[in-house]
């Protein structure tokens, strides 16, 4: 029997594994100890139960334990990794490189230091598969740039960039290279040493662990980067994050990072097989449908399409018992849809049509099949009522409308 | 964002979609709205010699709000004489509806679909005029 609300909106956040919360719960009630607490039991208990996360983390993506710094999260993990290391090499240069298509908080992070006067950035487009070009990485370097911000796969349409090869340019030049992993880590094999990546954002609640827990890799050797922390407080994790540990989070972290380590040849080729029955039974049922994002070089989970003339937030509401996302903004006040799938070059109108869908551990085939033919109806119902699908039908070009708006 | 209750009602079962033969001649068309803005309104009516509103279809492009709004729009309009419909204010529709104040320009754009179709009538009118109907412009003047 299929239970609904259907959950397929896993890029945004994850339900926690059961084997995930299992390793936590104890330190919440008897291994409660402060991992910072060197003189009794309890802290050299909850210090222990770190320190095999940190072992947990560092194996699931090409690190050394001493290499993993805890933070709250992504958000903190990018703002630390951006604002820290222009704060810290300021005498170097005040030169940053990103992209258009970063998450909120890489390019919000930028904005921040252009405002306050600490850096410029170039903001690198994306080709029309959402991949950026790592030869306009090594055009856009100048002598005054000290970080490039690139993240490994994109949150709205999975598009992977090339990383190593960012990460060769970055190392030839001398230049720290921070990436955002929070969509690859646990989905594809993710090697930071090897990649050349010197920074790196990860978080737990994307890969079936808790939400307020998340860490930042930072690289200890050629080079050893450092960063001026954002927080002051009493210099944990190598004085790089102050504040208290979160002992449960953190064990949850690790658990999280091992058993998606362990399952990933697996559950990649299962999400693979799930998203490609989901894709193959919309365009099979119908016309004018177009994915966005790369072709192949996309998380195994990701499915971004655009359904011609249908309005993405209308399409959801029509099927409100699937979690799924858009790309439309109705709601906001700019009326602006995705920026991430208008930097694809793509008409605003199908920007408006666009609907995410995240495939995750716990999706089903049986998910997949009721998921394929709830939207398939729905699209043909807001079809018949859309007069952008009944102009088209009738061969009139939306391009050459004057629409008066 | 919770959607309102009349606004679910209105987007599961929407009143008139549909189009009336384009070049019928006691039939108005207003398109409004952009595909970019995502939102597209086309309201048709059917209006009498007298002016009064026959029957009205719709067919819209963009969130649930303005599909109810358009839908709630050729409920409100039928019946009445055009110089009453070009009246309604988008402020009837919000409060039938309920809706919140980033959906308040779906109502605008149902208003401003109201004036189109009437206006694109009235335009037909007066190029029939020739053919021997009763000039309306004048009336307007």
């Amino acid at each position: 029997m299929l239970k609904k609300p259907v959950y397929m909106d896993n890029h945004a956040t994850t339900r926690v594994d059961s084997r995930v919360l299992d390793a936590m719960l104890p330190y919440f009630t008897e291994k409660y100890g402060n991992a910072a607490s060197r003189n009794h039991s309890f802290g050299w208990e909850a210090e222990e139960a770190v320190d095999r996360a940190r072992n947990q983390i560092a194996a699931l993506i090409g690190a050394k334990s001493k290499e993993i710094i805890f933070t709250s999260g992504a958000t903190e993990s990018d703002n630390l990794a951006i604002k820290g290391v222009v704060e810290f090499y300021k005498d170097k240069g005040n030169h940053v490189i990103s992209c258009v298509t970063e998450h909120k908080a890489v390019l919000d992070s930028c904005r921040a230091l252009e405002r306050a006067g600490k850096a410029t950035v170039t903001y690198l487009p994306v080709d029309k598969y959402g991949t950026v070009d790592p030869d306009a990485v090594r055009r856009a370097i100048t002598d005054k740039t000290v970080l490039i911000t690139i993240m490994w796969a994109n949150n709205e349409i999975g598009t992977i960039h090339p990383i190593a090869e960012i990460g060769k340019i970055a190392k030839e030049k001398g230049i720290i290279f921070h990436c955002d992993a929070v969509q690859a880590i646990g989905k594809v094999p993710v090697d930071f040493e090897k990649a050349g990546v010197d920074l790196a954002s990860i978080t737990a609640h994307k890969i079936y662990g808790p939400k307020g827990i998340g860490a930042i890799y930072v690289r200890s050797k050629g080079p050893r980067v450092r960063l001026t922390p954002q927080m002051d407080g009493g210099g944990h994790e190598r004085g790089m994050r102050s504040g208290t540990l979160n002992v449960p989070g953190i064990v949850g972290l690790g658990a999280a990072c091992e058993i998606a380590g362990m399952e990933m040849p697996e559950e990649a080729q299962r999400l693979i097989q799930l998203r490609s029955q989901l894709q193959a039974g919309l365009f099979e049922r119908l016309d004018e449908i177009y994915v966005n994002g790369h072709p192949t070089e996309r998380l195994p989970g990701n499915l971004n399409v655009s359904f011609a003339y249908v309005e993405g937030e209308s399409l959801l509401m029509g099927i409100n018992d699937i979690a799924v996302s858009s790309g439309s903004a109705c709601t906001s006040a700019t009326l602006e849809p995705s920026y991430v799938i208008r930097a694809l070059g793509i008409d605003d109108e199908l920007a408006h049509s666009s609907i995410r869908f995240g495939l995750g551990r716990f999706n089903t085939l049986e998910e997949v099949d009721y998921v394929t033919d709830r939207v398939s109806k729905e699209v043909k119902r807001l079809r018949e009522m859309s007069p952008l699908y009944e102009m088209a039908k009738e061969g009139i070009d939306l391009k050459s409308v004057n629409w008066k708006s | 964002m919770a959607y309102s209750e009349k606004v679910i009602e209105h987007y599961n079962n929407p009143r008139n979609v549909g189009s009336f033969a384009k070049d019928e001649p006691n039939v108005g068309t207003g398109v409004v709205g952009a595909p970019e803005c995502g939102d597209v309104m086309k309201l048709q009516l059917k209006i009498g010699d007298d002016g009064v509103i026959e029957d009205a279809r719709f067919k819209t492009f963009g969130c649930g709000s303005a599909i109810a709004s358009s839908s709630y729009v050729t409920e409100l309009v039928k019946g009445k004489h055009i110089d009453e419909a070009i009246t309604i204010k988008n402020t009837v529709i919000v409060k039938e509806l309920n809706l919140p104040p980033v959906k308040i320009h779906c109502s605008v754009l149902a208003e401003d679909a109201i004036k189109a179709a009437i206006a694109d009538w009235r335009k037909r009118r007066g190029d029939n005029f020739a053919s021997g109907e009763q000039p309306l412009r004048a009336k307007e003047a």
